[in-house]
């Protein structure tokens, strides 16, 4: 790649030559502020907090998108550099909600952390400590609250571009401008697939996720509840963040000990129903690829990206696994195996896992997701950030907490489970038991590189027992719709396809800790999450589904095999083409 | 072709035709068939002869008759005593008299005298829905002469030779935008025309489309065989319906000649043009919101670099230029780049259309040279503010522009003296004020627009501005302080500087221009909380002289509220608790009793 000499502040940096402003500052160790900027996705020099003077130019430029050339003398801190940010940052404040003591984003948020660099002492415009909030709240996820927003419309580039859905944009213009579905709609009933990106990118308080704690803290507080968690996988590549352990701690240890200490009766892993998802996925996989069935086979953990499939491309319906998510088969083998096993009404167990997403909280109303006594599979699910907020609550002290195991009854799971966390990890975990159930031998090496990694789109095809099986891999539904529209166009004939809702995979889960933009743009935030899975994975004993004691127990005395009549009742459920705009549809049946 | 013995020239401008002009052309064709004289007289909609205020306009040729404000029922009268008898109708005629008491010929008029029409040129002279008139005064001579003689690159050789800037309001030279596009590399380049017409008041390029389209699509074509662009985009405003017909029209006319679409004058050169409607939004004249509307998003400006001629619409390289700079380049490549560059001042060339609005007896579109002094356009070719008011201020370029007080009337119209003043020349928008014009009412009602209309994308311009408008309303309202003062500039200035697109950055200009000039007036309404021209209601009192009042009872019978009483014939007074300031009691007195204080 070509280079060119800048000079930063005086100091000459060496920087590729498509390379901002911004990048050259960062290449010398120099953070402008931004507020708007996405790398990639969101360069639209709107907010105007990066304005920086480089020589020769007529005013102050936006560093986010100005490109360098050779020999640019950039000055970062200039005066006037300085008191233009101050001056836009005031006016930004003067129409945005100050409630910081009791914000949600309180201490993570991107506009007080600028406000308090720039010594904001003082207001001059508007009555932002008395302004009215301005709730959307119409789905079962997310609440936005626009007096908090300051239109930097990150939220509007990952809908549109990472996720394909585009169901918010800005509405009306000048100082009535505000983020919105069309037509002045609430997000129910538009397409909105509910992965919560949004929130993930939103720099204020504007979006949140739905509360779903406080129910949790009540049930832990009912005494004739039996409350068990499980967690996820991809939660304990990230909760650290939380509590200042560098991005890619792996927190499993601590996690558990905490939710110990939290109260839960029993602190479980989601892990084990991921190996049972790989035992029914695969089992049903081998069922198709054998008996001519519609293929490719598609995964089905992930709620955001059934939600897209239902919505944006029905056709695909067919394609998808039956297989529940891991926490659904979670939540069904708790209100049944563990009921039964623990001697306890399926109606006194209080469900509840800790997930790194959004869509969770509106899958577990979703309809046939239902096992046991008509009872809801799952009771409540929270999200990572949630949890962190539980243990804060609890004054438990992340530093000196211990580190702890799952308990037994449903805590033993392998390395196969732990991957799927990570895009292409489920189809790893798949490959690793589907292969030696087709070959009847043990495979010599269990890494499958070719799915791991952070590209939208992944292919690879394998020598399986004489027969070629072509798989892909996809993650955030931007990707998925391309990946789609290769299959319907006939351009891949793949056997088996992973689709993860969010980019990266659960890694990056709209319900995982925020990450601020100006650490998003300039690491590779997915990637080290994604390495402590994949570390953990290679430490393990165990890293294939169908070699895990446990599930061989739970087949072996209570489910019978893979893909049995009680396996389906328990672990399966069913889709169905739900329209794109139920608002806007209804509306035209009535007329 | 027929020959006919008199041409009858009606305007088909959007004005006149609010003003029935196509009744009075309906009437016309009857009147004349029904006294015989169909074959020997033609009627022609032509479009806009720019003395908008005495619309409808007839002109009657040979004699080149000029009859102003014309009914239905005028139309018998014409027809019977010009075109029958050959008697001229002096009670419709223009009139204007010399010192001496003479009647001028029209071209003689102080309207017309000092006015060079180039974009204008067919406006008001053909019929704009017929090609066989526009080709009859030379349309499509100058794309045959690029196709045939010259290389793109002496075309914007000679175009940069004539000086020629951007009419739209940046005032970019031409010639260089060209060069940029056509040195950008890519097999695919657009040729866009900016006609989203938004400043309000400003009226010109509506008035070229309606009238002479054909020079549009003509200097399209031209810049799209000098760019090396086989596509183009008309972006027009759909409030402008009649010049998006007239468009249609033209563009199917000139595709049935050979003018535009494939293989052009049997030149190899394909040209196609197609119309796009924007919804009317301010912004959408701004280059690169324009593009984006283009490509069908919200209009929305976005970053520059990269510069529309390197990546402009849909990512391709794109010359995008306003309707009155297109309608100049024909007449430049047939009268040569001097003709063109002799007028104006040094580094203005060529000459500009000014919407003349508000305060003036001739409103209306006057194509001058440029650096014709702003006297010289209000007073002589304007006339002057009507009732003898004393001119105060003129506001140029809409809402993005400055307003000029009467201390610089001499200031020359050209890009360098307006921006030396704090002003632009902008699209050519032309407001005239008198001493009964509050300047910070003027200021509040042009930020005003420019708040509404601000896309919302970027945080100075969105938020910025609604708050330099409070403040504007605390003065007007008698509520601010001298701090205010001093805080309105300050985000005056930053808006103006650190803004994403042009509309933020010249949104402030109306009041940083008046604030500059008119402080005195500010002040007034901050410190003595008064308003000098008796505008902003909050700071006036409406007042009855007792020694003035007859009582008539003329105030107290029409005043809404009823917020004025005293018995016949005795004086009467306001309750100032009630009044609503409406100033319906200053117009029904008769004796001059009511005062504005």
């Amino acid at each position: 790649m070509s280079t060119v000499t800048v000079k930063v502040n005086g100091m000459p940096i060496e920087c590729p030559s498509d390379a901002t402003v911004l990048e050259a500052a960062h290449l010398a160790g120099i953070r402008i502020p931004t507020l708007c900027y996405l790398k990639d996705i969101n360069e639209i020099g709107a907010c105007r907090m990066c304005l920086t003077e480089v020589k020769g130019q007529k005013g102050l430029v936006a560093a986010c998108v100005f490109p360098v050339s050779e020999g640019m003398e950039i000055d970062t801190n200039s005066k006037k550099a300085y008191d233009a940010r101050k001056r836009t940052l005031e006016l930004i404040l003067s129409n945005h909600r100050m409630e910081c003591l009791t914000c949600v984003r309180s201490q993570n948020c991107e506009l007080q952390a600028l406000a308090e660099e720039y010594g904001m002492e003082e207001v001059r415009f508007g009555t932002p400590k008395e302004m009215e909030p301005d709730i959307e709240q119409s789905t079962p996820h997310l609440i936005r609250d626009n007096s908090k927003c300051i239109l930097c419309r990150r939220c509007v580039a990952v809908c549109k571009e990472w996720q394909h859905a585009a169901v918010i944009g800005p509405n009306d213009r000048g100082f009535a401008t505000h983020i919105g579905s069309p037509f002045g709609r609430g997000l129910g009933e538009m397409a909105c697939i509910n992965c919560g990106q949004c929130i993930n990118v939103c720099p204020t308080g504007a979006l949140t996720e739905v509360d779903s704690a406080t129910s949790v803290w009540e049930a832990l507080a009912d005494p004739k509840k039996h409350v068990v968690v499980g967690t996820a996988p991809a939660v304990r590549a990230t909760l650290g963040e939380e509590f200042g352990d560098p991005i890619g701690t792996n927190a499993q240890g601590k996690m558990v000990a905490a939710l110990r200490r939290l109260g839960f009766d029993g602190v479980f892993d989601v892990d084990v129903s991921a190996d049972l998802t790989i035992l029914e996925e695969g089992t049903e996989f081998i069922q198709r690829l054998q008996n001519g069935g519609v293929l490719p086979l598609i995964t089905s953990c992930s709620p955001g990206w059934i939600r897209f499939c239902e919505q944006y491309y029905p056709e695909f319906i067919p394609n998808l696994s039956s297989c529940k998510s891991p926490q659904q088969m979670f939540g069904a083998m708790m209100k049944s195996y563990y009921a039964e096993k623990m001697g306890i009404k399926p109606e006194d167990i209080f469900v509840v896992t800790v997930m790194p997403c959004t869509a969770k909280k509106y899958e577990i109303r979703r309809e046939d997701q239902s096992s046991v006594n008509g009872l809801w599979d799952m009771d409540e699910t929270i999200t990572t950030r949630e949890l962190a907020k539980m243990i804060r609550k609890a004054g438990l002290d992340w530093a000196s907490l211990p580190e702890e195991e799952y308990d037994p009854d449903f805590g033993e799971f392998s390395g196969a489970a732990v991957i799927f966390g990570a895009s292409g990890g489920v189809m790893e975990a798949a490959l690793r038991t589907v292969v030696e159930i087709l070959t009847e031998e043990t495979l010599p090496k269990l890494d499958f590189v070719d799915v791991r990694g952070l590209e939208g789109i992944k292919e690879a095809s394998y020598d399986v027992a004489g027969t070629t099986v072509k798989v892909a891999v996809a993650s955030g539904t931007q990707n998925a719709a391309r990946l789609l529209d290769k299959i319907k166009a006939g351009e891949a004939d793949y056997h088996f396809v992973e689709i993860m809702g969010c980019p990266g995979g659960c890694i990056n889960g709209g319900g995982q800790p925020i990450q601020p933009g100006s650490v998003r743009n300039f690491v590779d935030v997915s990637a080290l999450r994604a390495n402590a899975l994949y570390t953990a994975d290679a430490l393990m004993k165990m890293r294939k589904s169908h070699e895990v004691p446990l599930i061989k127990k739970l087949y072996d005395t209570y489910l019978g095999e893979p893909g049995s009549h009680r396996a389906h009742e328990l672990l399966h459920t069913s889709y169905r083409q739900t329209p794109k705009y139920p608002g806007l549809d209804a509306d035209k049946n009535e007329n | 072709m027929n020959f006919v013995r008199s041409h009858v020239l009606v305007c088909g401008g959007t004005g006149c035709t609010a003003s029935k002009s196509p009744e009075i052309i309906e009437t016309f064709h009857s009147e004349l068939k029904s006294h015989g004289l169909d074959k020997e007289v033609s009627v022609v909609q032509t479009g806009c002869f720019g003395l908008c205020a005495l619309g409808p306009i007839v002109v009657v040729y040979p004699e080149g008759s000029y009859y102003t404000q014309v009914k239905v029922e005028d139309v018998n009268t014409i027809v019977e005593e010009h075109l029958l008898k050959g008697r001229i109708v002096d009670k419709l005629l223009y009139k204007e008299t010399d010192d001496k008491g003479v009647e001028r010929s029209l071209n003689n008029t102080e309207f017309y005298l000092r006015q060079h029409r180039i974009a204008l040129r067919n406006c008001g002279v053909i019929n704009p829905e017929m090609i066989d008139e526009a080709i009859a005064f030379d349309a499509y001579q100058a794309l045959g002469v690029c196709l045939t003689e010259k290389t793109p690159e002496e075309v914007i050789e000679i175009i940069s030779a004539s000086g020629l800037r951007g009419r739209g309001g940046a005032g970019f030279p031409t010639g260089m935008k060209w060069k940029f596009a056509a040195a950008s590399p890519g097999p695919v380049k657009y040729v866009c025309c900016n006609a989203d017409e938004g400043d309000p008041g400003a009226f010109m390029d509506r008035s070229v489309l309606e009238g002479d389209p054909h020079a549009v699509l003509e200097a399209m074509a031209i810049a799209g065989y000098c760019i090396g662009a086989n596509q183009g985009y008309i972006y027009i405003r759909a409030e402008y319906p009649l010049a998006v017909r007239r468009l249609r029209i033209a563009i199917e006319q000139a595709k049935e000649y050979g003018l535009l679409g494939k293989n052009i004058m049997g030149s190899g050169f394909d040209f196609d043009l197609e119309i796009r409607l924007g919804a009317g939004a301010f912004v959408c004249g701004e280059e690169t919101a324009l593009l984006t509307s283009l490509e069908g998003h919200r209009g929305e400006p976005r970053p520059r670099p990269p510069f529309p001629a390197v990546k402009g619409l849909f990512g391709k390289p794109t010359v995008l230029n306003n309707v009155e700079t297109f309608a100049n380049i024909p007449w430049i490549i047939n009268h040569g780049a001097d003709a063109f560059s002799c007028m104006g001042t040094e580094k203005s060339k060529g000459t500009k259309v000014f919407a003349l609005g508000g305060k003036i007896k001739n409103t209306g579109l006057v194509e001058i040279p440029m650096g014709t002094t702003l006297r010289e356009v209000v007073e002589e070719i304007g006339g002057g503010c009507p009732n003898g008011k004393k001119f105060k201020a003129a506001q140029t370029g809409g809402p993005s522009g400055g307003c000029i007080p009467a201390s610089l009337i001499d200031t020359p119209l050209d890009y360098e003296s307006m921006a030396a003043i704090g002003s632009i020349v902008g699209s050519g928008g032309l407001i005239i004020m008198d001493e009964d014009n509050c300047i910070v009412d003027i200021a509040k009602f042009f930020l005003e627009f420019t708040m509404d209309e601000s896309c919302g994308k970027c945080s100075p311009c969105r938020i910025g501005t609604k708050r330099m408008y409070e403040i504007l309303e605390k003065i007007t309202q008698g509520r601010a302080t001298l701090e205010d003062l001093d805080t309105l500039e300050e985000l005056g200035n930053h808006i103006k500087e650190n803004s994403l697109c042009a509309l933020g950055q010249t949104a402030p200009n109306p009041v940083l221009s008046t604030l500059r000039y008119f402080r005195d007036e500010y002040e007034a309404h901050v410190v003595d909380k008064k308003c000098p021209a008796g505008v902003c209601k909050d700071l006036v009192e409406y007042k009855i002289i007792t020694d003035k009042c007859t009582g008539c009872t003329a105030c107290a019978r029409i005043c809404p509220v009823d917020a004025i009483s005293g018995k016949v014939r005795e004086p009467h007074v306001i309750d100032p608790s009630v009044c609503i300031k409406c100033g319906s009691c200053l117009a029904a007195c008769k004796f001059g009793a009511i005062i504005v204080e």
